[in-house]
């Protein structure tokens, strides 16, 4: 099923120091969601990732826009009419209902020719279970669970009824690093195994790199890129898009265009065509740097980190935005740094140069 | 200096204090156990027994259930008990019911007017009934519902402390819970009944027990509501008896009804120690 | 959720009818009450508006008796009660074994019917033609002369109302003061024995300064509880307090109301009020001392 989002915008009154103001939580969100993807809404806390969710869910209601499943309007059906299964981030489990019961729930909820008997209830319930694997602790309660059970708990729950529609609101956040590498390998799987369009919101760029299909890069309720991961970091359309997405961050300079040539302080690093000249942003992805004792970029080092089949070069540059610049290079390379400094050469497809106003990509 | 002998005299220092501390508590448990015992042992002495201690004894060799025969035979105590019960099952009952959908509103529902009733219902907590009991007199009886159990019943429904004891608990329910059920097309009332109220169990009983307690023990409104003894409840079924019980100064007898009007209560009690105890210290006054 | 708006209210009606109609408008109905001269609850007719009712009780002696017992016994019960349940929940807070024990045991008289045990102090303090009643035994143990405490002179009687009104409201102010004592974080007392506090300045200087909310707490429902004091009279000394010259400002409202005396609501509606007034007043002198002693953390 797929998703389309129509000039979806939503308003929000709120009333911080006396003034109300109005805050526009997603502006003008236009998109379409193709059927069967897993998709990660991605963002800094407040960018509007949550309400987006809430919005696809039917909790709240857009202020303008419409909302499609498919070919279906849903912008005007409630919640419980629109065949979504939604996953919160605290979960929601009732605690005082067992795991089974806890997946019966929707269930019972079934009027008049959808209604259950209490074998196909068992059966469904059972079925859910077994896709994220926790038929043993079905007479459970919450409390006895961990967080990555109840976790599991929550996706059968969500699962139980087929929905349309599949909506993760920060799946990982409530997890320790190793059951968070286990859970996103679970939800991709799960996706693909039931083909349900799955939407998720998170503001960690790896997570949602990992699994996700598409990302939706969001900030301030603005659709920053969309894209598959590896396309939308490779490309990035905007200085946000770039600095967002990438561990260890990538590099920010000042830098200018003069005749052709990137100027990053005297040195000239990179011939750069089609670019007017002026005054740029430089963006240098840690991987962008080849170690070369003629290099034309030149550092002051501060440290090394050994991390076995990489080294992390940790720099300083008077340009740079940051403290460090940090470099990732191949382990081969270790012994020829050395000093007090370290000279570059810089692979091409690595660097991007943004509008120092607009933050827009020119190169 | 002897360390030894610091020792022992913080040792004697604690004794002492032990000593004292456990008399002091002692003395006071009895002075709180000693009605029970006297009301216990007075109702198990015979009315010829009694009459003739001019000096009362802290005991009695021949104890008698006949005062309990009498109670329950010579003055209409069974009526007032039944009259009770039903009172108290019935006004718990609607205020339990009153006080769910309401503290859910509260709670959960948005609302035009909201914050404005919640206001007013706040500020209601702080009137003494003494100055609302004239009216609701005058209603009654205008109604010609007194000596009637709606008469009784109506007026002792509400009570303002529970909507806002239980609104707070519902409010601690996360709102993640209600979206969830919301997504799952639970319907408000489902979600009431299915997930908050058993959630707030623990709430729920306390004020529920509460209420029984204090409506077997309330005596003003039935005194001033009812004049017929048929619609008597224990406590002014009790001061009835007093004022004009068995015929003669029958006090063994009337021990017997006291006794019996307070076991129920303290059984409850020992049931649920726990659950009063708690409930009270959050907030319950006498009365 | 279109219907939201009315939703909200369905589930309210039903507490805002009984609230409406038991609270509101009685509140409403009890000031123009007092206000209505020579209202007749017969014909539901009056003569007109004034201050008559509130003059009238204010000169009403059996009013004025009232008035005086429940303060004799606001000022003597509050204090007293106060400071004795301090002093058990200290007591009780610094032993372990028996403890719950002694906590069930004071909870006692909570739950019991205040009419039915009064009766047994009733005659536990009567003095009959056919005994003096056991507390007389300890008075004239004492070498004191046997008197009548329910139907004897005004200080016996007064001395039987405060002891048992003492002995009703106990429980609620123990089991609130433990639960503020327990709740006192144990690292306060541990500080204060390394720098070698004593035991009564550790109270002083620690323990009453924490609880020192919870204290005034009850004593602010300890007011406005004795204020209302009522049942206990009853239960002590039988419906007719006038004649014992026993009464209580709310007793006092009652009469008015109902009983061989009653059938004046506009009187009672107007000592209700005076009552009122007066809780509210000390209230509000509570509140503005408190603000000295009491410390909020």
């Amino acid at each position: 099923m797929k998703v389309v989002f129509q000039h979806l915008t939503k308003k929000f009154a709120s009333r911080s120091g006396g003034a109300k103001k109005e805050v526009i939580a997603v502006n003008d969100f236009d998109y379409e969601i193709p059927d069967g993807t897993l998709v990660g809404l991605l963002g800094p806390s407040g960018c509007g990732k949550s309400t987006t969710l809430n919005l696809i869910c039917g909790l709240i209601e857009p202020t303008e826009g419409r909302i499609f499943f498919g070919e279906d309007d849903v912008t005007d059906v409630p919640c419980e009419k629109r065949g979504v299964g939604m996953v919160f981030q605290n979960y929601a489990l009732y605690p005082h209902l067992t795991v089974k019961q806890n997946i019966i729930f929707p269930l019972q909820n079934l009027k008049g020719k959808d209604k259950l008997t209490k074998a196909e209830m068992e059966e469904k319930a059972l079925r859910a279970a077994s896709l994220v694997q926790i038929e043993n602790l079905m007479d459970r309660k919450p409390s006895e669970l961990s967080g990555g059970q109840q976790q599991r708990v929550a996706i059968a729950r969500a699962l139980v009824k087929m929905p349309r529609i599949l909506l993760l609101d920060e799946p990982l956040s409530n997890l320790d690093a190793r059951l968070r590498l286990q859970t996103r390998e679970e939800i991709s799987r799960i996706q693909r195994q039931t083909g349900i369009t799955t939407v998720f919101v998170t503001h960690d760029q790896e997570e949602a790199m990992s699994i996700s299909d598409i990302i939706v890069v969001m900030k301030d309720g603005v659709i920053q890129q969309t894209g598959k991961p590896q396309d939308v970091y490779d490309e990035p359309k905007n200085l946000f898009v770039a600095k967002f997405l990438g561990t260890p961050p990538i590099n920010t300079f000042d830098g200018e265009v003069k005749n052709g040539s990137l100027y990053i302080g005297d040195e000239a690093v990179l011939t750069v065509s089609g670019v007017a000249d002026g005054k740029v942003v430089a963006g240098i992805r840690p991987e962008g740097f080849i170690p070369k004792a003629d290099g034309h970029f030149t550092c002051a080092l501060s440290q090394v980190e050994v991390m076995g089949r990489d080294i992390t070069v940790v720099a300083k540059h008077p340009a740079a935005h940051n403290p460090t610049v940090r470099a990732i290079v191949s382990s081969d390379n270790l012994s020829a740094i050395n000093g007090e400094k370290v000279s570059f050469d810089l692979k091409e497809n690595k660097v991007f140069l943004f509008a120092p106003d607009s933050g827009e990509r020119l190169f | 200096m002897d360390k030894n002998k610091l020792r022992k005299r913080a040792l004697t220092k604690k004794a002492v204090k032990n000593t004292v501390t456990y008399t002091l508590l002692t003395l006071w448990a009895i002075m709180v156990l000693f009605p029970f015992y006297w009301m216990i042992l007075t109702s198990l002495k015979s009315y010829g027994e009694y009459s003739n201690e001019f000096i009362p004894k802290l005991y009695t060799l021949l104890p008698t259930l006949e005062n309990y025969k009498d109670a329950f035979t010579q003055v209409p105590l069974g009526q007032y008990f039944l009259n009770t019960v039903i009172f108290t099952l019935v006004t718990t009952f609607i205020m339990l019911l009153v006080t769910v959908l309401a503290a859910f509103a509260f709670a959960r529902l948005d609302f035009k007017g909201k914050d404005l009733a919640f206001t007013i219902l706040l500020s209601l907590m702080m009137i003494p009934t003494e100055l609302v009991v004239i009216t609701n007199f005058v209603t009654i009886t205008d109604l010609g519902l007194r000596n009637t159990f709606a008469g009784l019943i109506l007026p002792s429904v509400t009570s303002v402390f529970y909507i806002y004891l239980l609104r707070e608990n519902f409010a601690q329910i996360p709102d993640e819970l209600y979206y969830a059920a919301k997504v799952d097309g639970t319907g408000d009332m489902k979600f009431l009944l299915k997930v908050m109220v058993p959630i707030c169990r623990p709430t729920i009983v306390t004020i529920t027990i509460l209420k029984v307690i204090e409506c077997w023990n309330s005596y003003v409104w039935p005194r001033l509501i009812t004049d017929d003894q048929a619609y008597f409840l224990v406590s002014n079924g009790i001061q009835e008896i007093r004022e004009n019980g068995f015929g003669r100064e029958n006090i063994p007898a009337m021990m017997a009804a006291v006794v019996a009007v307070c076991v129920p209560l303290i059984i409850l009690f020992l049931i649920f120690r726990k659950k009063i105890m708690a409930g009270v210290a959050r907030g319950g006054t006498k009365g | 959720m279109k219907n939201n708006k009315f939703k909200g209210w369905l589930y309210l009606l039903p507490a805002l009818l009984f609230l409406a109609v038991f609270m509101i408008y009685p509140l409403i109905d009890v000031f123009i009450y007092s206000f209505e001269e020579g209202y007749n609850s017969a014909s539901q007719t009056s003569f007109g508006v004034g201050l008559y009712n509130y003059s009238y009780v204010l000169h009403d002696p059996y009013f004025l008796q009232a008035l005086k017992n429940t303060f004799i016994l606001v000022m003597i019960t509050v204090p007293l009660s106060t400071l004795i349940s301090l002093l058990i929940s200290v007591g009780l807070s610094s032993i372990k074994p028996l403890r719950n024990l002694f906590q069930t045991v004071y909870f006692l008289p909570y739950v019991t019917n205040t009419l039915a045990v009064g009766m047994v102090f009733m005659i536990l303090f009567q003095k009959t033609p056919y005994t003096d009643g056991l507390a007389n035994l300890i008075v004239t143990f004492f070498g004191g002369e046997a008197v009548d405490f329910i139907d004897g002179p005004y200080w016996a009687k007064m001395f039987v109302l405060c002891f048992y009104t003492i002995w009703v409201v106990m429980p609620f102010k123990i089991l609130v003061l433990t639960s503020a004592l327990a709740s006192v974080n144990k690292n306060y007392y541990n500080a204060a024995k390394v720098d070698g506090t004593g035991a009564f300045r550790t109270f002083t200087r620690i323990t009453l300064p924490m609880i020192s909310p919870t204290m005034f707490y009850l004593i602010i429902t300890g007011f406005i509880g004795a204020f209302k004091a009522y049942s206990d009279a009853v239960a002590l000394f039988g419906t007719d307090l006038n004649a014992k010259e026993m009464n209580t400002i709310v007793g006092y409202v009652y009469d008015m109301l109902y009983g061989n005396s009653g059938g004046y609501p506009s009187y009672a509606s107007a000592a209700a009020i005076i009552l009122f007034a007066i809780v509210l007043t000390i209230t509000c002198i509570n509140l503005t001392v408190s603000k000295k002693y009491v410390h909020y953390s």
